[in-house]
């Protein structure tokens, strides 16, 4: 799994809430303190990115976070702009805003517009070897496909002119298995899991972009042993109960419940991993990356730091 | 306002309310609350209660009866009420959205023309924008809100709201869609189409749009939205309408989230703008939260003195008469601390949740709370157990 790093570009996706952005920085993180010069970049610009670097604003100028560390947030309009003035060679001078509102109004309508922008500058940054490594905390896997096919849908419907040139060079980089691949977030819930194997699956059928990994996040800690189980009935039993109080000096209950309470949880997610596990793992034969729950008493700097260091143990093993 | 139905509570809105939007950030379990207050409404309050669903988990579309494809209304049968040991006082309805066939049926409805509309509907980009596109699922699933709506069959329906890569899209997409419909640029993009002696290339506006996109793509294009420039008349009014729909006072919103703090940050943003869109913000319903005994004061005290004395307890505990004596007491030791540290751990996610909860609280009149549930929802008796948690039986009844 090591080889995880040695990508050019890392699509960053997942269902909605379990935690794309973190994971990002995480491992954005891992990938600059090992020495590579690597560019974090968010599509959707809420700005969690940002704070999970604990820094001003993203923006689509990149900003050093940590050393060797850049984040940026996509705009498609800055994009945009830079690739008329790189690739068409248009004058300096042009005015971009009429262009830019015609595109923006074109993008409602024609399929992949917007998405080709997008993929066009982070492909850029791979073609020309600004980084060694570049992180997209990329949309909802919902949408992730649609994204990543986007240079197919162009070039079926756009049938000449410098777009159409474009799209070629595009799909080179993200059909490389050894420069692109997709990582998918799941957590170990019923509908993270289903959506992470319906996302593999129309992600092999209907793009060229290969699987890199599969992170299992929030993973809550196994407690307890079968043994350790029993004896845990054994000190919740009324007997042992008082004898903890005194030596405690207050009722044991809310403890011992929490811990119940921690091992039900844990348990009613074994399911759905064990699902994403055979799915993914045995039929794919891809690893997991195990992430664990962070108990903290917020997202930031500190939390971005741990997920770094968890994902460096399970890409170490 | 009734006199056993008391002010601010979820099922106050359910009662008084005819259209609730479930909405939130992604990952919250919008949908499963959604199908749990239409259930309670239709269990307790009667009347003909509708669920509009966009994406329900397999095995909450099966509780709901809505294994088949798509599309259509279908009623949950009264035996899922008897199976979960409930006669409802009125009636279930369900409907998994299917976005592909609501577009078509609006374009039907609004072209001129079958012929026009058949050309609509065979055009590439108009089948990539209703298959495929995120904003069209935004669009769509309001304005099968509003003919739901019209059609007057139902005393409340309740909507769950598509996933949207921002809660906020979903509010704006009635407004889109008519600002698309009316704008300058679209007359302007298809100008050379209509006008075909104009001499196109040498304005500039044209040559870079023709040099980005190339001359064939422009005219796909402009011939799409020439053909649906048909249907704008119609497109536009109607768009308003649905606008003035979801302002109206009979709707109202209900914001989902969990207290993890990324969607709460969502859900705040959420709930400051659904007042400047001059919408209606029923209630907040905090999902999966985790439980109140966590914050017993004095409690991380205790768990201390368990993590450090679990040596000394371990053996106490072993050599007593009572139900551990003869048990191994490194064995107990490890659980004892295990406890302790478990403790430590949640104790601080319960406080931050805690303190998350308090900020949120202030903004809107209804706080229900859910906790986490052992299972996950199968059956209509898990709706429903789900909807005894956002019911607040000890106000109201």
């Amino acid at each position: 799994m090591a080889e995880l790093l040695d990508h050019k570009l890392l699509f960053v996706t997942g269902k909605g809430g379990v935690g794309k952005t973190t994971i990002t920085a995480g491992l954005g993180l891992l990938a600059a303190s090992k020495g590579k010069r690597t560019l974090v970049c968010e599509l959707d610009a809420k700005g969690d990115l940002a704070s999970s670097f604990e820094t001003g604003p993203t923006s689509f100028e990149e900003r050093e976070v940590a050393p060797r560390l850049w984040a940026m947030s996509m705009d498609t309009e800055a994009s945009l702009r830079q690739y008329l003035l790189l690739q068409l060679r248009l004058p300096r001078a042009f005015r971009i805003g009429p262009v830019a509102r015609m595109f923006d109004f074109v993008a409602q309508a024609a399929p992949g517009a917007r998405e080709i922008v997008t993929i066009g500058k982070l492909c850029w940054e791979v073609r020309e070897r600004h980084y060694d490594l570049v992180i997209v905390d990329a949309v909802a896997s919902g949408h992730m496909i649609g994204q990543l096919a986007a240079p197919q849908a162009i070039n079926r419907l756009v049938q000449v002119g410098p777009v159409r040139q474009q799209t070629g060079w595009m799909l080179e980089i993200l059909s490389n298995r050894a420069t692109t691949g997709v990582l998918v977030v799941a957590t170990p819930e019923e509908m993270p899991v289903t959506e992470t194997i319906e996302f593999v699956g129309r992600l092999k059928t209907e793009t060229t972009v290969g699987l890199a990994g599969v992170v299992v996040n929030r993973v809550l800690p196994e407690l307890f042993g079968t043994r350790e189980e029993q004896a845990f009935e054994a000190v919740c039993a009324p007997g042992s109960r008082e004898l903890l109080a005194e030596a405690i000096g207050g009722r044991a209950e809310p403890l011992l419940e929490a811990a119940r309470l921690m091992v039900k949880m844990r348990r009613s997610r074994a399911a759905h991993l064990e699902r994403l596990r055979e799915a993914i793992g045995a039929r794919d034969r891809v690893d997991l990356l195990y992430v664990p729950y962070l108990f903290l008493r917020s997202y930031g700097l500190r939390s971005t730091r741990q997920v770094a260091a968890a994902l460096a143990a399970e890409l170490e093993n | 306002m009734a006199p056993n139905e008391a002010p601010g509570t979820v099922e106050a809105l359910l009662a008084a309310k005819e259209i609730v939007v479930v909405c939130g950030p992604g990952g919250v379990g919008k949908t499963t609350v959604a199908a749990a207050a239409a259930a309670m409404a239709a269990c307790h309050q009667g009347g003909k209660v509708l669920v509009v669903t966009v994406d329900p988990a397999r095995r909450l579309g099966q509780a709901l009866g809505l294994s088949q494809a798509a599309g259509g209304v279908e009623r949950v049968p009264a035996k899922a009420f008897t199976s979960a040991g409930t006669v409802p006082r009125g009636e279930l309805w369900a409907e998994l959205l299917d976005t592909k066939k609501s577009w078509d049926a609006l374009v039907a409805r609004h072209a001129p023309d079958g012929a026009t509309a058949q050309r609509i509907l065979d055009n590439p980009i108009y089948q990539n924008i209703s298959g495929r596109f995120v904003q069209s699922h935004d669009y769509i699933a309001v304005e099968r809100l509003y003919e739901l709506h019209s059609e007057g069959s139902y005393d409340l329906i309740v909507v769950d709201t598509p996933p949207t890569r921002n809660a906020i899209d979903f509010l704006l997409a009635p407004q889109r869609m008519a600002e698309f419909f009316s704008s300058r640029l679209l007359r302007l993009l298809t100008v050379p189409y209509r006008m075909r002696f104009a001499d196109i290339a040498s304005k500039p506006f044209y040559y870079v749009a023709d040099r980005i996109l190339g001359s064939q793509f422009l005219q796909d294009i402009a011939e799409f939205f020439i053909l649906f420039q048909t249907l704008s008349e119609g497109f536009v009014a109607r768009a308003k309408e649905v606008e003035r729909l979801l302002a109206d006072r009979r709707t109202t919103f209900i914001v989902v989230s969990t207290l993890e703090t990324v969607p709460v940050r969502e859900a705040e943003a959420f709930m400051g703008l659904l007042p400047e869109k001059g919408l209606h913000l029923g209630g907040l319903v905090l999902n999966r939260v985790l439980p109140a005994y966590l914050l017993e004061p004095g409690l991380a005290e205790r768990a201390g003195r368990l993590s450090t004395g679990a040596g000394d307890l371990a053996n106490a505990l072993c050599t007593a008469t009572g139900p551990m004596a003869g048990a191994d007491p490194a064995l107990v030791e490890r659980v004892l601390a295990e406890v302790g540290t478990n403790f430590n751990n949640i104790g601080v996610v319960a406080k931050r949740e805690a303190s998350q909860r308090s900020e949120l609280s202030r903004l809107p009149s209804v706080v229900a709370s859910v906790p986490e549930l052992e299972e996950d929802v199968h059956d209509l008796g898990g709706v429903l157990e789900l909807g005894r948690h956002i019911w607040s039986w000890d106000k109201s009844w």
